[in-house]
């Protein structure tokens, strides 16, 4: 492939939001209360048309014929660069929460950077998906505050989630060969310009919140490089049921 | 001319008029501001149209339904769905805003007052249904990706708030 980096890197960006998107598409039905579960499911929604707009471009720089729906579905555990956070279970509604709003807090500050790319496919995608992004994180920022400064009970629960997802936050700064060769032609976002932003911008969350900022400094990695946790394995199998069952099928 | 503006020949405009949104029937694709081109070339018509959120599933069917209607009116249409520049809800006209409030959907409001809306719970849209101004979101997320769910206090009226997207 000629653009084998451009490649790796929107598949980096689009396969967070897949997966993040089909973990939201489990509520569906599911939410703690009618309005939740609609929100998590209209998020999904975003997530995954999102996701096309990527994989389209992905498959016309592979141009080999390749589909968004065989970029989607077709490939193994291993070929997929999510983070590791976007992969974590929704456990409680505490822990979805905490997920949504340590992911929207990256990604919101990521698009904005994403709209500057002299890559003209790339910089209109992010122009689309920053205003949809902003919604989520008004809602998961929301609802971390909510939860916070609630109950006693749900301040215990979201302190929890936070703290046992922390581990996964450092990751969404590290960058993959094909980041940093994407970086150094001045198409991609460099991550790591964004994390003092980041972290500084949770913690002023978690302190309206009235959450604490775990102390931990050990951090979890690989999911870019596609070593995942085994959650991935359980997400595909559903993710991908049809086109391995059903093999060239059409939605 | 700029980007943001509209470019479509005359003639195609009655007929792209009667194509609507499927999940709000009342509201002309043209009134949403979702055709941002549509030239006629040599007996065939291109079209471009551009989604209001990226996971609108309405799209796909939008594309059909204009290809169907330029087909009656016989010509062949070849559809391009852009994303630059990305929609916003000050596309949709005066004729719009009318019809989704006699729909009973909340026209979106100002960029800031949306904000005021949503996060600082203020009380600015119009309940659909007695237009008092005493009413509260529900949830920002609603029954489409666009809308959000509100309710009047006064009339006890649920109803959807089309929410603003700059």
């Amino acid at each position: 492939m000629k653009n084998e980096n451009l490649y790796n890197y929107i598949l980096g960006i689009a396969d967070n939001s897949l997966i993040l998107g089909q973990r939201l598409g489990e509520l569906t039905g599911h939410g703690p209360n009618l309005e939740t579960d609609i929100a998590c499911t209209n998020i999904s929604l975003d997530l995954f048309g999102q996701v096309r707009s990527y994989f389209q471009y992905a498959g016309k720089i592979a141009g080999d014929g390749r589909s968004e729906d065989d970029i989607a579905m077709l490939r193994k555990e291993r070929e997929y660069k999510n983070v590791l956070l976007v992969e974590q279970p929704n456990t409680n509604f505490a822990y979805t929460i905490a997920r949504q709003f340590l992911f929207d807090a990256y990604h919101l500050a990521f698009l904005k950077e994403l709209q500057k790319s002299p890559d003209l496919t790339l910089s209109a995608i992010a122009n689309k998906c920053v205003k949809e992004v902003s919604y989520h994180e008004r809602f998961s920022s929301d609802w971390v505050r909510r939860l916070g400064d609630g109950t006693e009970e749900s301040r215990e629960k979201m302190q929890e989630a936070i703290n046992d997802l922390w581990m996964y936050t450092d990751e969404l700064f590290h960058q993959t060969e094909a980041d940093k060769a994407v970086v150094a032609e001045g198409i991609g976002v460099d991550v790591t310009n964004l994390k003092t932003a980041y972290y500084a911008y949770v913690a002023e969350v978690l302190e309206e919140a009235t959450l604490e900022v775990p102390e931990t400094k050990y951090f979890q990695k690989g999911g870019k490089n596609g070593v995942h946790t085994e959650h991935l394995g359980y997400i595909l199998a559903e993710l991908q049921y049809m086109q391995r069952t059903y093999p060239n099928m059409e939605w | 001319m700029t980007i943001t503006e509209q470019h479509i020949d005359d003639i195609l405009i009655p007929i792209l008029e009667e194509v609507s949104d499927p999940e709000i029937p009342v509201l002309s694709i043209m009134d949403m501001g979702v055709v941002r081109s549509a030239k006629l070339i040599d007996g065939k018509v291109k079209v471009e149209i551009t989604p209001t959120y990226s996971g609108c599933p309405a799209m796909d069917v939008i594309g059909d339904d204009i290809k169907t209607a330029l087909k009656k009116a016989g010509y062949e249409a070849e559809i391009d769905l852009i994303l630059h520049p990305a929609w916003t809800t000050d596309w949709i006209t005066p004729r719009g805003r009318k019809a989704l409030e006699d729909y009973g959907i909340a026209a979106p409001l100002e960029a800031d007052a949306d904000k005021a809306v949503l996060l600082e719970g203020k009380r600015l849209v119009k309940c659909t249904n007695c237009g008092s101004h005493n009413t509260r979101m529900v949830s920002q997320f609603g029954s489409t990706a666009c809308k959000a769910q509100f309710q009047c206090d006064d009339c006890q009226e649920p109803f959807d708030y089309f929410k603003c997207l700059k």
